[in-house]
This record gives C-alpha cells, sequence and structure tokens, in this order.
C-alpha cells in the first residue's frame, strides 16, 4: 500500500520544523534553504501554507527528464532522483506545474520529495499533524469524516 | 558544535564589516546569546557611556540553540546600554531573523560607532555589506522590510528595522523583525536609530551543520517537544488563547495593575481578554482572532494573528491596518488597556499595530499615557498641553498618543521620553510606575509579592521576564507559593533569575519554562555543544551572567536606590480583590535577597561572590 503527505494549511503555525527535519534528513545538517518542502506565509490574511511534491501519476518531471534520471520507487510510490544520472539541465522544473522540484547550486543536481523511503521526517516533525502520511487511496478521509459528522442522520419520531 | 564560531564587527563610523572568530573560551562560560553578547559588551564599552552616542555598541547575537529543531530555537538577543535606564539593555526576540543569522553563517553582530547617513546591513552568507538608507529613512518597519525585500529581490530576506520610533530616539524604541516580532524593551531601537542604522537584512543558505551529535539532538529535542505538547500551558492554554489567557485569570487574583496601578482590577477587563477576542463581533460577524502563530521553530505558537475591524473609528479609510496582523498578546492588552482604563480592544489592538509598525514598545508606551491620564485628571496637564482631552478610560486619546508618540509630534515627543523623565518634569515623580526607569508589565505587585523583588532588582529595568514568579505564585510552576506574602520570595527570585539567564543564553523561547527546567535544557545543549555541559555548570553560568551584569550597572552608577519600588506600591494598600489591604513587602524582601546573592547590603557582590563565579 503507498501512502501519500497530506497537508492540512489550517492546521499550520508555521514553526517551520518540517523544512528542518527535511534538510537534516536529506543534508545532515539544519539548513531551511535546503528543505523539499516549504511552508509559506500570507501575512495579511494570517494563512501559512506548507506545499511540497504530491507524487503525481503521470509525473510530469519524470516524462520530461532526458536522462531517466527520475524513477518510481516501487516501494512508496515516490518519483525519485537519481543523483548519479541526473545532469543538472533543469528541463524537470519547467515541467513540474507545481514548482516543487528545484535546483541545488551546491549539488548541481535536481531536489525533490521522495518520501525519506516511506517515512517522510516533515510529517513525524509536524508538532500539529498539519503534515500527515496518510493511505493514498484515502487523503480525503478527514475532510468526509467531518462533512459525514454534519449529516443529520438522527432518528426522528 | 552549534556554534559557527565567527562574529561579524561593523564600524559604522568608518563603515567596515570585518569577520573575526568568535571566543570559544567565553562561549564554554557564557553559552551564547544573552550571556556572551553582555561578555562581550561589558569588556569593550565603557559604563558610563552615553547610550545614545557612537560610543555605544549594539549587539544582535544568537545562541547555540538558534536554528536548531530544538523547540523555539529562532531567539536572539540584542544587548546595549538602555536609553531609558542607563542600564545594561537586553531585548529578546522570535520571528525569524535570529535563524538565519545562523544559516547565514554568524552567531554575532557588533555594531560599534555612528555612520555619517543612514543605512542599512545586508548580509548574505559571507558577503557583508552597508547598503544606503536615505530612501527607508522617515519610513515604517513594515514599508522598511517590503522595500528592502523588493529591492534586493529576494522575499526569502528576513529583516530587522526600526520604525519612526526608533529614528526619533523614542527611549523605548525597539527593533522589529518579521513585521510583528520585536526587541522590544529598554529603548534598543533609539540606540540604533543613534546609530543611523535602519535596518538589518539577512539571508542564509548554509545551515546550521555543527551540532555536536545530531542523532542524539534529534532525539532529544524530539522527547523535550513531547514534553512542551503534553504541558497544560504549553500544550493547550498558550496555543489557543496565548499570553492572553491570563487577563482574566490575573484580573480575578486582583493583580491586573489598572489605570496607572490606582486599582488592580479592570471592571472591562474581559472585554479585552483572550476569550473575547474568540468572540464573533456584532459589526461584522468575525472574530478578532484570525489564527495563532509560530516563531521559528516553535512547537508552542502562542503569537496571536488579528484583524481589526475594518468599521471602527481608528481605522477608517486607512486600509493599511485591515489585513491580519500581530497582537493582542497579555502585555501589550494590559499595556494599552488597563492601564489606561481603556476596554476597547479594536483600539488597544489599533495602537498595538502602530507599536508594530513604527518600532515602539507597548507596554512602556501604554504605561506612561497611564500616567498621562492621571496627570490629567489631576489637572496637572490640560487638554491644551497633551493636545487632546485625555481622562482615563479615553480610546481616542489612546489612538492619537500612539500617533503623536511614534512620529514625534507635539506632546507625543515627551510621552516619548517615558514616564519617569515626564512625571518628574511635571513635578509628580511619584507617579511613575517604574523600576531604573522602565515602565511594570502587567502583574500587580501587591497581589503578586515576588514580582516586586523582580521588578526591583531586575538589571534591565522593571520587568517580568527576568525572573517571572508568576509561574510559582500563580500557576504553581514548577511549586505553587502563596501570592500575598514575601516568605521564600528572594529564594525563588534568585532561582528564577538564574535559570532564566540559561534559557536565554541558549537561543530559546523563556516560554517554554512553563514545562521546561534547566534539567530539560541541560540534555538538548549538551547533545549540540562542545564541551561537558553538567547543570552545575549551567547553574553557575546563569549566576555568572546576573552578577555580570549587575556589575555593569553599579560600575554605570546605579545603586541600592534603584532597586526600589514606586511609593504607590509601599503604601496605598491595594483596594480589592484578595489582596485587599495589602503593600508590597518589598523593604523586607530586598535585604534577604543581597545577602542570599553575596552581595553587600548596597547591593554590591562581594569579592568572594566574584571569586566563586570567575568573575
Amino acid at each position: 500500500m503507498w501512502k501519500s503527505l497530506h497537508i492540512d494549511p489550517k492546521k499550520c503555525t508555521g514553526c517551520l520544523q518540517c523544512e528542518m527535519a527535511c534538510s537534516v534528513e536529506h543534508t545532515g545538517a539544519i539548513n531551511p534553504s535546503k528543505s523539499r518542502i516549504k511552508v509559506f506565509s500570507f501575512e495579511t490574511e494570517g494563512r501559512k501554507v506548507p506545499y511540497t511534491c504530491t507524487q503525481c501519476t503521470e509525473a510530469w518531471c519524470l516524462n520530461a527528464c532526458p536522462v531517466d534520471a527520475i524513477r518510481i520507487d516501487a516501494g512508496t510510490g515516490a518519483k525519485q532522483v537519481f543523483d548519479d544520472v541526473c545532469v543538472g539541465c533543469k528541463v524537470c522544473t519547467i515541467a513540474c506545474p507545481f514548482g516543487t522540484i528545484n535546483y541545488n547550486q551546491d549539488s548541481g543536481k535536481v531536489q525533490k520529495c521522495d518520501l525519506c523511503g516511506g517515512e517522510p521526517a516533515c510529517a513525524e516533525a509536524c508538532p500539529t499533524g498539519a503534515i500527515t502520511y496518510v493511505d493514498a487511496d484515502w487523503t480525503g478521509i478527514d475532510k468526509m469524516r467531518a462533512w459525514a459528522a454534519k449529516a443529520n442522520t438522527a432518528v426522528t419520531e | 558544535m552549534a556554534w559557527n564560531r565567527k562574529l561579524l564587527r561593523v564600524n559604522l563610523t568608518t563603515g567596515t564589516c570585518t569577520a573575526e572568530p568568535l571566543n570559544m573560551e567565553w562561549a564554554q562560560d557564557y553559552l551564547g546569546s544573552r550571556g556572551l553578547a553582555t561578555k562581550y559588551f561589558v569588556s569593550e564599552v565603557d559604563p558610563k557611556v552615553d547610550p545614545l552616542s557612537p560610543d555605544n555598541k549594539m549587539i544582535m547575537s544568537t545562541g547555540p540553540l538558534t536554528g536548531t529543531m530544538a523547540s523555539t530555537g529562532g531567539r536572539y538577543t540584542v544587548v546595549t546600554k538602555g536609553p531609558l535606564t542607563g542600564a545594561i539593555a537586553c531585548s529578546n526576540s522570535g520571528g525569524f531573523f535570529g535563524a538565519e543569522m545562523k544559516f547565514a553563517g554568524w552567531d554575532m553582530i557588533i555594531f560599534e560607532g555612528r555612520s555619517p547617513k543612514p543605512v542599512y546591513l545586508y548580509l548574505e552568507n559571507d558577503k557583508a555589506e552597508l547598503k544606503d538608507a536615505s530612501h527607508l529613512w522617515g519610513t515604517s518597519c513594515w514599508h522598511t522590510e517590503e522595500t528592502i525585500k523588493h529591492e534586493l529581490q529576494d522575499p526569502l530576506v528576513r529583516v530587522s528595522s526600526i520604525g519612526l520610533a526608533g529614528e526619533n530616539q523614542v527611549l523605548f524604541g525597539c527593533i522589529v523583525n518579521d513585521l510583528h516580532r520585536a526587541a522590544g524593551r529598554s529603548g534598543v531601537g533609539a540606540v540604533m536609530g543613534s546609530k543611523n542604522l535602519k535596518a538589518v537584512a539577512l539571508r542564509g543558505t548554509k545551515g546550521v551543520s555543527g551540532v555536536k551529535d545530531m542523532k542524539a539532538f534529534m532525539k532529544v529535542t524530539a522527547e523535550k517537544k513531547k514534553v512542551l505538547a503534553d504541558n497544560a500551558v504549553t500544550g493547550q492554554g498558550l496555543p489557543k488563547f496565548g499570553t492572553q489567557v491570563l487577563m482574566n485569570v490575573i484580573n480575578e487574583m486582583g493583580a491586573l495593575p489598572t489605570r496607572n496601578h490606582r486599582d488592580v482590577q479592570f471592571e472591562d477587563a474581559g472585554k479585552i481578554s483572550a476569550e473575547a477576542m474568540h468572540e464573533k463581533r456584532p459589526s461584522d460577524n468575525k472574530p478578532h482572532l484570525v489564527t495563532n502563530a509560530a516563531c521559528f521553530g516553535c512547537t508552542i505558537a502562542c503569537g496571536r494573528i488579528s484583524e481589526i475591524d475594518k468599521g471602527h473609528f481608528t481605522v477608517v479609510n486607512k486600509p493599511e491596518y485591515w489585513g491580519a496582523s500581530g497582537g493582542l498578546e497579555y502585555e501589550a492588552a494590559w499595556a494599552l488597556g488597563a492601564a489606561n482604563g481603556v476596554g476597547d480592544l479594536e483600539a488597544l489592538q489599533y495602537a498595538n499595530l502602530l507599536c508594530n509598525e513604527q518600532g515602539m514598545d507597548p507596554i512602556s508606551f501604554g504605561a506612561t499615557v497611564g500616567a498621562v491620564m492621571e496627570l490629567y485628571e489631576m489637572g496637572v496637564l490640560t487638554k491644551e498641553q497633551i493636545g487632546i482631552d485625555a481622562p482615563f478610560g479615553s480610546a481616542e486619546a489612546l489612538a492619537r498618543l500612539a500617533e503623536m508618540t511614534a512620529r514625534g509630534e507635539g506632546f507625543g515627543k515627551e510621552i516619548g521620553e517615558g514616564s519617569k523623565r515626564l512625571c518628574t518634569r511635571y513635578g509628580h515623580p511619584e507617579l511613575s510606575m517604574t523600576v531604573k526607569g522602565q515602565e511594570f508589565p502587567a502583574y500587580d505587585s501587591r497581589a503578586i509579592q515576588g514580582m516586586g523583588l523582580t521588578y526591583a532588582t531586575s538589571n534591565r529595568g522593571a520587568c517580568h521576564l527576568r525572573s517571572y514568579t508568576v509561574a510559582s505564585e500563580v500557576l504553581g510552576i514548577p511549586v505553587k507559593t502563596d501570592p500575598l506574602t514575601t516568605d521564600g520570595k528572594p529564594e525563588l527570585v534568585k532561582a528564577f533569575q538564574d535559570a532564566t539567564a540559561v534559557f536565554d543564553s541558549a537561543g530559546i523561547c523563556v516560554f517554554t519554562s512553563f514545562a521546561w527546567t534547566v534539567a530539560d535544557v541541560q540534555p538538548q545543549i549538551e547533545a549540540a555543544c562542545e564541551g561537558d555541559w553538567s547543570m552545575d555548570k549551567l547553574n553557575l553560568m546563569g549566576e555568572r551572567i546576573w552578577n555580570m551584569e549587575r556589575q555593569f550597572n553599579n560600575a554605570a552608577g546605579l545603586t541600592r536606590k534603584d532597586d526600589d519600588l514606586p511609593p504607590r506600591l509601599k503604601t496605598e494598600p491595594a483596594k480589592t480583590g484578595p489582596a485587599k489591604g495589602l503593600v508590597n513587602g518589598i523593604d523586607k524582601m530586598l535585604p534577604e535577597y543581597y545577602e542570599l546573592r553575596g552581595w553587600t547590603q548596597e547591593g554590591v557582590p562581594t569579592p568572594e561572590t566574584l571569586s566563586r563565579l570567575g568573575l
């Protein structure tokens, strides 16, 4: 069973623990500038929104890559960049409609969310449950439950 | 190691920026942030220096846990000599600025001299540059931050700046970062303004790579985050209600200073409380509060983000204030509200927004307005002098005076000097609710006795953040003590003062201490920092930092008489509430405190004490 990262922006406080955890997982250093998940703050609306790759089925990045450096991890479904193959051409960054694959000046390669091999560090670090890792077929289950709770099913006389 | 081992020295007079190695021997004895910056400051600056002269220096410093996954590890400290108090000034701020300084590869920035023209410092990793700020001078913190991001074409830059208050040398001007976080007290913004330094803009992409044992650090910081999450205050009260959770509690205790401390309970406390911020307004059917928000790395998220009522008289035709923004926190709600008898939540938020926009400490500003209103009611000050009728309870006066003070207009210029100078000028120094010239925060020491000693002995003037005995006396953390007696308070204050110095110097937020003790911080420091960090070492360090600050103040000319409360708190008993009939017992507590500290009865550390602390 594959799982998906599920993001509920309403719960996000903007603490950036996810960005730190992501960078530690992938670079060994605490460095939000190298994080593959990014929290956006819309100041005048008081909204914070974490955003990262949704692991598209027909992944634009994967299809655009001229050297087949992006492949599907059979275990997690993550579209994963293989650094030893990537030539840093950035075509994938143009192809991705969401901007969630980006070039890294330090490595000369592109980087994106790889679901940390099935244990995403961001979800683990999130203190409010704004980022969770759930059954890929049921990312909407919480919303469904919330609406179901509002349905009037009380027995009437 | 969690330090970058590097500081930047900026000579504003000559316009030069120089990198220097951090003194790692000192880091072992003073850790970072407040402790280490103060060590640098007292080693380099004459205690007698005029705070607003080029000879004063201003240090911005992170701690070893700043920019790490330790919860609340986003703090930075500004250390200088304060113009409001003539004492050591040490103001701490959250937001995202401090962490960015670490990510750019620096631990600390020391500013010295005075720039011949307005400038801002732009620090991008190793590259430091002083840039012209003539076009930013005369504008707000908000405008400055936005303009700098725009002209550097980098929305990810983090900015600290001063607004009109700092430029006009309002003596309680502050330094605002990330739009609504502030190094708020003791007038650090006025010092920055005196140096013609408008802002500091940071961008760091290096990260913190030197944590001593990353695996152990990740494990222990995760455990300690759970302690915060499981605690009723840090896990529930603060995220839901913010610091404003205290408004009704403190009012019921009869400890809410009202109308310049004439009263200890405010009849409209409920209208300006956390609960009121959650309620829908009749005017637009929206609650005042939009959401809570966290500073960098903080898993508590006490910050308040609110939206003012667009139809309120203060913001009609002023769309720049209509968006969601920071506030109200408890201290601001009290100082702008209860201290002046103003029960109009929207007016308080407007004054608070102005404080954020123009860089003004809402505590000192609000408390000074309280003194002005009392002088007005006594007939000492008139409408003609002030420019507006200013009785207690006037939201119009509060809003107008906030504008005038930030802009240095008319009577606002006098308010900008703080209540001590203002009350003295008008012949009533006894009405200034201050210690060492700094205004009290939101706890009446007649009903919370330990806070009297806290205020009297705070090295930066009256302040709740140096030994928050409210935790013990009100909330029972770590143990419940009776707020109405002085018994045991000297020990309590000393213990809180020393422990708080450790929290501050680590680079974390003192609010963690509702759930953590130094014993919770110790393993996080141990995993992050090179060296051995025993509890004994940290406890001694806290005490060392406290005494170092005290020595500076003594050398600056402060004496025992500056460790005193205004006569009102010692002679006018609380009129209502549980403390009815009580005054503060400072005269009983102070000698005992001096003795516990190993100081003479003149408040001077003895040679034995200094030698024990390695000072």
